[in-house]
C-alpha cells in the first residue's frame, strides 16, 4: 500500500513537473540560452553523437576559458530528437519559454516545420548546409539561417570538380552520372537542379532512390549501377545509408575515386570497410586537433571530464562539423553583442549578429581557428555564402584534402534558388514580407 | 502498347542481353532471401511451440548482433564474446518465458502479439542503453568470416560472389540441417513436436511446457545471433536492421507458418522475386518498389493458397 | 457510496438505450468536457497545449479508428499510418486546389478519400483474417507510403517533398500556419475530437456497431442472422480509415504544421497506433482515449517531467529509458489485464458501486 502511494505521488510529481516546464522561464538574466537539438539515439544516431559532443564542446570549451561570450555565460540545454520530426517539435516548444537565442534543428524534416514558426516566435534558426536550400534568400526568409552551402550549391561544386577531372566543364558531355539518393527530402531536392544541369552540360543523368527503410539493403541499387557503368557516383546518403553504400560499391568494384559524396559521410561510415579506399567527399573545415581552439576543447573540456565524448574522436570530421555549427553560433552572438551593445542579447539581436557575420581570416586567428575554414560573410540577402568547399579522399585511415577551394555555380544555382523561394511564398500563402530593417555591413 | 512492352517484353529482352547480370541478380536474391529465412526460421519455431506470433524476433537479431559486437569492444576475445552472447540469449530465453509467458498463458493470440512487441521496444532501449545507438561494425575476422570475392567469368560477363555470402549460405543450410535432426532425433526434439501438435496431449503425458518454451526461445535466439552475425557481416549492426526484420512476415505468408522447409523456400521467393522486380520493373515506376513488392506478392499468393506452400490447411478462413 | 445508479428509474425506451445511463456518469463527462473546454485553455500554457494535449487528441482520433476496425471487427490492421498519410495529403490537395474552402472542411473531407482507399484495401479481409490479413495491410502501409514519395502530384511537385501549410483561419481566428496560436489550434482540434467521437458512440451502440460487433464474434454466425458480410467489413475498413485520415490531416495540419509528410506515417506510427488500441482496451471508446494518452504522453512527460522535478537525465538516456519503460509497461499492463486500461477503469467503477460495503 505504501509502494502504491509512493508510485503515485511520483507519478504526480512528474506530471506536475512537465506541466510546469512552460512556466518555468529564462532562470537567469545574465545568461544566454541555447539549446542544442541532438541525436544520441536513433537509426541515425551513429553520426548525431560526434556533432552533439562538438557543438556540445566549444560552447563549453567558451564558458570554461573565456566565461562565456562577451563576459556572459551559455546556458547550454541538449534536447534529444533522435532524428524524428515530432520529437523535435516537443523539443522546439519545450526550450521555445526559455527564450532561446538560436535553434538548430539537425534534421531537414524538423527544419521545415520550423521555418514558418521562426519569423512568428522571432528565433533565428541556423542549419547548417541542410534544411530548405531556398532558405539561403534572406529577404524572403529573414530568420532562417543556412551557411556556408546549400545542397544545391554542393552539387554544383560536385559537378565542377567532375568537369576538373575531365579536363573541363564542356568534356563531361555525354558521359553518364548516377545518383544515389536517400529517396526523402533531403536526397531529392537536387534533383531538378540535376536535370538542369544534365540538359545544360549534356550528360545523362542516372538515379538510383534508396527508400529509408531499405538504407541496409541496398543491392538492387548497385547492380543497376553495374548495368549502367556510369562514369560518376554521386551520393546525397546520411546515416548508415553511407556506410552500406561504400559497402556495395566496392562490392561491384565501382572505382572509389568515381565514387563522391555530399558532405556527411564521416569517419565511421567508411573505417574498416574493405575497398573504400579512394572514397571522395566534400568539406569545407579541418580535421584533427591541430588548432588551438581544438586543443583549447581539450585542455578545458576534455580533460577536465566535461565532454561525454571519448578523447580520441575529438578532432574527427563529423565532430569538427560540430564544432563549425558552434562557431557560427558563438560569432553570431559576439556580433549581436557588438551590434547592439548588449550584453544579454535575445532571439531578434541574434539575428541581426548573423546577418553582419564576418568571419574573415584575422577572427578566425583571433578565435584560434586559423586555418581551419574559409572566410564567411553574411548580410541581409544573402543567408548562405555559398562558400566554395573542397574535396576529400579517404585513404584508408584517414581524410586527405585533394582538391584546391571549388566555387559552387552561382550562375546555374542562383535562378532555381529565386524560383523556389518565390514558390514558396506563395504556396504558403500569407507569408509574411521581410520587416525586419537591414544591418549597415561593418 | 509502348507501356504493355516495356511491362511484358522489355525486361526479357534485357535479361537475354546480359545474362550474366541475370545470374547476379538472382544471386544476391538468394542471399538476400537465405537471410530473410533465417528470421522467418525464428518465428517459425517459436510459433509452433507455442502459438505465439513472436514480433521481437527482428530485434532480437540485432540485440543479438549488437551483444557480441559490444562484449567484444569491452574487451572480451571474440570467442569468449561469442559464448557470453549466447548466454546472453539463454537468459533472455528464460526472463522471456518466466516474466511474460507464464504470466499470460491462455491469452487470446492478439495479447500475445502484443507482449512480443512490449519485448520489442525494451530491448531496443536495453540494447541502446548498454551499447549506444550507433551502428556497429561486424567483427567478420575475429569470427573467421572469410574476406573477398570469387569472380567467375560466364556467359559474357562475370558474375561475383561474395565469400560472406556463400558462408552465409552454407552456415543457414548447415543450422537448418542441424535443426531438422535436432527436432527429428533427440528426445526435446521429440517433445517439442509433440507440444507443437497439440499442447494438452503434451502435457498429459508430462511435457513440461515451460521448459520447451525456453528451449524454443533460446533456439530462436541462437538462430537470431546468427542472423545478425551474417547481415551484420555484410552492412552493419545497426537498429535499421529491424524494419528489413519485417520482411519476414510475407516469408511466413507464403511458406506458412509452421513450416520449417516453408519458411526457407518462401525466404528464397521473396529474395530472388524483389530483386528481380527492382532490377528489372522498378525503373518502370521509378524505383525503390522493393519496399512493398514482398508483401505484394504474398498478398497475391493468400488468393490462392492462403495456407502457405507447406501450412497446415486449419487455418481460419471464410 | 456516491456512484450508485438507485433511484434512477428508466420509463422509456429511449432512456434504456441512451449513451450514458447512468446520472453520475453523465454529470462525469459533463465536468471532463468542461475541463477540457474551459479549464485547460485558460490555464494550461503553451507546452501543455501544443505538446500534450494536441498530440494526444489527434492519436486518440486515429485510435478510435483503429478501434472500430481491431476492437469491433476484429480485423487487425497494422496500415493505419498510411491511411493517416492519405488524409494529409488528400487535405493538402483539397485545401491548396480550393484555398477558399473552410479549412475544417477539407480536413473532415480528406477522411472521405481515406475512407475509398481503406476500402480498397479491406478488400482482401474477406478472404483472411488475423495474421494473414495484419499483413495484408502491411503492404498498404508500405505501398501508400512509397506513392507518397513517388507520386510528386501528391505534394504539388514540391522540391523537397514536403508539405506546406498556408494559413487559414476560421470565424477569423487563425487556426493553421505558424501564427495560430496553441490555444485557437487546442479549440478546433478538441471540437473535431469531440463531434467525431459523439458520431462514432452513436454509430457503434447503433445496429451498424452492433453488426460489427456480431462479425467480430463469429463471422459465421453473424451471416447466418443476415449480416452481409461483404458490406459489413468494407464499412468497418471505410468507417475506421476516415477517422484514420481525419487524425492524419489534423495532424500535419494543426499540430505539426506540415513538412516532409512522409516519414511522419511510417511503420512505427502504424504500431504506436495499434499499441494504443491494445492498452487502452480493445472495443472501448474510452479505451482509445485511455491508450492515446497512455504512450502519446508517456515519453513525453518522462523526457520532460523527469528534469523538472530535479532528476537530471541526459537526453540520450532518457530516450532509452523511455523505450525500456514504455516496453515495460506494455508487457506490465498486458499481463496485469490483457483487457486494457478500459477494462481496469471498469473494474474500478464496479468497485466504488459496492463501496465502502463490498459484500
Amino acid at each position: 500500500m505504501k509502494m502504491r502511494k509512493t508510485t503515485l505521488g511520483l507519478a504526480t510529481a512528474v506530471i506536475a513537473g512537465t506541466l510546469m516546464m512552460g512556466v518555468e522561464t529564462a532562470k537567469a538574466d545574465d545568461s544566454i540560452f541555447v539549446p542544442l537539438f541532438t541525436y544520441r539515439t536513433g537509426p541515425f544516431a551513429g553520426s548525431g553523437i560526434p556533432i552533439a559532443d562538438g557543438m556540445h564542446d566549444y560552447l563549453t570549451m567558451l564558458n570554461e576559458r573565456d566565461g562565456g561570450i562577451g563576459g556572459v555565460k551559455i546556458a547550454i540545454d541538449e534536447c534529444e530528437t533522435g532524428y524524428d520530426t515530432k520529437k523535435g517539435l516537443e523539443c522546439y516548444d519545450a526550450v521555445k519559454p526559455k527564450n532561446p537565442v538560436i535553434i538548430n534543428p539537425w534534421s531537414t524534416g524538423i527544419t521545415l516545420p520550423l521555418i514558418p514558426k521562426a519569423s512568428v516566435d522571432k528565433i533565428p534558426v541556423l542549419s547548417m548546409a541542410y534544411g530548405l536550400s531556398a532558405s539561403a534568400r534572406g529577404d524572403i526568409f529573414p530568420w532562417v539561417f543556412n551557411p556556408p552551402d546549400t545542397y544545391w550549391d554542393g552539387l554544383g561544386m560536385i559537378l565542377r570538380y567532375i568537369g576538373s577531372q575531365e579536363g573541363g566543364l564542356e568534356k563531361i558531355k555525354g558521359k553518364k552520372i548516377g545518383y544515389i539518393y536517400f529517396d526523402g527530402g533531403f536526397g531529392k531536392e537536387p534533383i531538378p537542379l540535376f536535370e538542369q544541369l544534365a540538359k545544360d552540360f549534356g550528360f545523362e543523368l542516372k538515379l538510383y532512390p534508396v527508400p529509408p527503410g531499405e538504407m541496409q539493403n541496398q543491392s538492387s541499387q548497385w547492380l543497376a549501377v553495374r548495368r549502367d557503368r556510369p562514369d560518376y557516383m554521386v551520393m546525397y546518403g546520411w546515416g548508415a545509408m553511407n556506410t552500406t553504400a561504400v559497402k556495395e560499391a566496392a562490392k561491384v568494384s565501382y572505382p572509389m575515386d568515381k565514387f563522391i559524396s555530399i558532405w556527411w559521410p564521416g569517419e565511421d561510415d567508411v573505417r574498416g570497410t574493405e575497398g573504400a579506399k579512394g572514397f571522395k567527399t566534400l568539406n569545407w573545415h579541418g580535421i584533427g586537433t591541430d588548432y588551438q581552439a581544438l586543443k583549447d576543447i581539450q585542455k578545458f573540456v576534455v580533460d577536465k571530464g566535461l565532454s561525454k565524448a571519448p578523447k580520441d574522436k575529438v578532432g574527427e570530421l563529423l565532430y569538427n562539423r560540430g564544432v563549425y555549427n558552434s562557431l557560427l553560433i558563438a560569432e553570431g552572438i559576439a556580433t549581436a553583442q557588438k551590434l547592439t551593445g548588449k550584453k544579454v542579447v535575445d532571439g531578434a539581436d541574434v539575428r541581426r549578429g548573423l546577418e553582419s557575420l564576418n568571419i574573415d581570416e584575422a577572427r578566425l586567428k583571433a578565435i584560434g581557428l586559423a586555418g581551419f575554414t574559409g572566410t564567411l560573410q553574411l548580410t541581409c540577402n544573402n543567408h548562405n555564402g555559398h562558400r566554395p568547399s573542397f574535396v576529400q579522399q579517404w585513404d584508408g585511415a584517414k581524410w586527405v584534402k585533394i582538391s584546391d577551394l571549388i566555387e559552387p555555380m552561382p550562375d546555374k544555382v542562383k535562378p532555381a534558388l529565386d524560383a523556389a523561394a518565390q514558390d514558396y511564398a506563395e504556396k504558403n500563402a500569407g507569408w509574411p514580407k521581410r520587416t525586419e530593417a537591414c544591418d549597415k555591413p561593418s | 502498347m509502348d507501356i504493355l512492352f516495356k511491362i511484358l517484353i522489355d525486361p526479357f529482352l534485357q535479361m537475354g542481353s546480359a545474362p550474366d547480370l541475370l545470374v547476379q541478380t538472382i544471386w544476391e536474391g538468394f542471399v538476400t532471401g537465405v537471410l530473410y529465412a533465417l528470421i522467418a526460421l525464428g518465428f517459425v519455431l517459436i510459433f509452433k511451440a507455442s502459438g505465439v506470433f513472436n514480433f521481437a524476433q527482428g530485434i532480437m537479431v540485432v540485440f543479438a548482433g549488437l551483444t557480441l559486437v559490444g562484449l567484444y569492444e569491452m574487451g572480451l576475445p571474440a570467442p569468449i564474446a561469442l559464448i557470453v552472447t549466447l548466454l546472453v540469449m539463454y537468459v533472455l530465453a528464460v526472463t522471456i518465458e518466466r516474466v511474460v509467458l507464464r504470466p499470460l498463458v491462455n491469452q487470446p493470440d492478439i495479447i500475445l502479439f502484443m507482449a512480443t512487441f512490449g519485448i520489442t521496444y525494451f530491448l531496443i532501449g536495453l540494447g541502446e542503453f548498454i551499447f549506444g545507438g550507433n551502428p556497429k561494425q561486424m567483427i567478420s575476422e575475429q569470427l573467421y568470416l572469410p574476406k573477398g570475392s570469387l569472380e567467375f567469368k560466364m556467359l559474357g560477363g562475370f558474375v561475383q560472389l561474395q565469400k560472406i555470402d556463400i558462408a552465409a549460405a552454407v552456415i543457414a543450410m548447415i543450422m537448418i540441417i542441424a535443426l531438422a535432426l535436432f527436432f527429428q532425433y533427440t528426445r526435446i526434439g521429440r517433445a517439442l513436436r509433440a507440444v507443437a501438435d497439440s499442447h494438452k496431449a503434451a502435457l498429459s503425458v508430462g511435457i513440461s511446457l515451460n521448459q520447451i518454451w525456453v528451449i524454443v526461445w533460446f533456439a530462436a535466439g541462437i538462430v537470431a545471433l546468427v542472423t545478425g552475425i551474417m547481415w551484420g557481416a555484410r552492412s552493419d549492426v545497426s537498429f535499421g536492421l529491424q524494419v528489413i526484420a519485417l520482411k519476414a512476415l510475407p516469408v511466413l505468408i507464403l511458406g506458412g507458418f509452421t513450416s520449417v522447409p516453408g519458411a526457407i523456400i518462401g525466404g528464397l521467393i521473396i529474395g530472388i522475386g524483389e530483386k528481380l522486380g527492382e532490377f528489372y520493373w522498378g525503373p518502370l515506376v521509378g524505383g525503390g518498389i522493393e519496399s512493398w513488392l514482398a508483401y505484394c506478392i504474398a498478398l497475391f499468393f493468400l488468393l490462392f493458397r492462403p495456407q502457405g506452400l507447406f501450412g497446415d490447411k486449419i487455418i481460419e478462413r471464410i | 457510496m456516491f456512484y450508485r445508479e438507485t433511484g434512477q428509474f428508466k420509463t422509456n425506451y429511449a432512456d434504456d438505450m441512451a449513451l450514458l445511463p447512468i446520472l453520475q456518469d453523465r454529470i462525469g463527462l459533463g465536468i471532463i468536457l468542461f475541463v477540457a473546454y474551459v479549464i485547460i485553455p485558460f490555464f494550461g500554457n503553451d507546452f501543455l497545449l501544443s505538446t500534450v494535449m494536441i498530440p494526444f487528441l489527434v492519436f486518440s482520433l486515429a485510435a478510435i479508428g483503429l478501434n472500430i476496425l481491431t476492437g469491433f471487427t476484429g480485423l487487425i490492421s497494422l496500415g493505419t499510418g498510411a491511411f493517416m498519410g492519405v488524409g494529409a495529403y488528400a487535405c493538402y490537395k483539397v485545401s491548396s486546389t480550393f484555398p477558399d474552402l473552410n479549412i475544417l472542411f477539407c480536413i473532415v473531407f480528406s477522411g472521405v478519400f481515406s475512407a475509398l482507399v481503406g476500402v480498397l484495401f479491406g478488400l482482401p479481409s474477406l478472404r483472411i483474417k488475423g495474421f494473414y490479413l495484419a499483413v495484408a495491410t502491411l503492404a498498404a502501409q508500405f505501398f501508400l507510403q512509397w506513392c507518397f514519395v513517388r507520386i510528386p502530384w501528391l505534394y504539388n511537385y514540391n522540391v523537397s517533398g514536403a508539405i506546406e501549410v498556408s494559413q487559414r483561419s476560421i470565424f477569423g481566428v487563425i487556426v493553421t500556419g505558424a501564427k495560430a496560436t496553441p490555444e485557437s489550434r487546442y479549440i478546433v482540434m478538441l471540437v473535431l475530437v469531440t463531434l467525431m467521437t459523439w458520431v462514432a458512440a452513436n454509430v457503434l451502440s447503433g445496429r451498424i456497431g452492433r453488426a460489427f460487433m456480431a462479425v467480430r464474434d463469429m463471422d459465421i454466425a453473424a451471416e447466418l442472422m443476415g449480416i452481409d458480410l461483404l458490406k459489413t467489413k468494407l464499412l468497418a475498413f471505410a468507417f475506421s480509415s476516415f477517422y484514420a485520415g481525419v487524425a492524419g490531416a489534423a495532424m500535419m495540419f494543426i499540430w505539426v504544421g506540415g513538412g516532409e509528410a512522409n516519414d511522419s506515417f511510417n511503420i512505427n506510427q502504424s504500431f504506436l497506433i495499434l499499441f494504443m488500441v491494445i492498452i487502452g482496451g480493445l472495443g472501448s471508446l474510452l479505451g482509445a482515449f485511455l491508450g492515446a494518452a497512455f504512450i502519446s504522453s508517456l515519453p513525453t512527460i518522462l523526457k520532460f517531467g523527469l528534469p523538472a522535478i530535479g532528476i537530471p537525465l541526459a537526453g540520450a538516456t532518457a530516450e532509452h529509458l523511455t523505450y525500456i519503460l514504455v516496453g515495460g509497461l506494455i508487457l506490465f499492463f498486458l499481463i496485469v489485464e490483457p483487457h486494457g486500461l478500459a477494462r481496469l477503469w471498469q473494474i474500478g467503477k464496479q468497485k466504488l458501486r459496492m463501496w465502502p460495503f463490498p459484500y
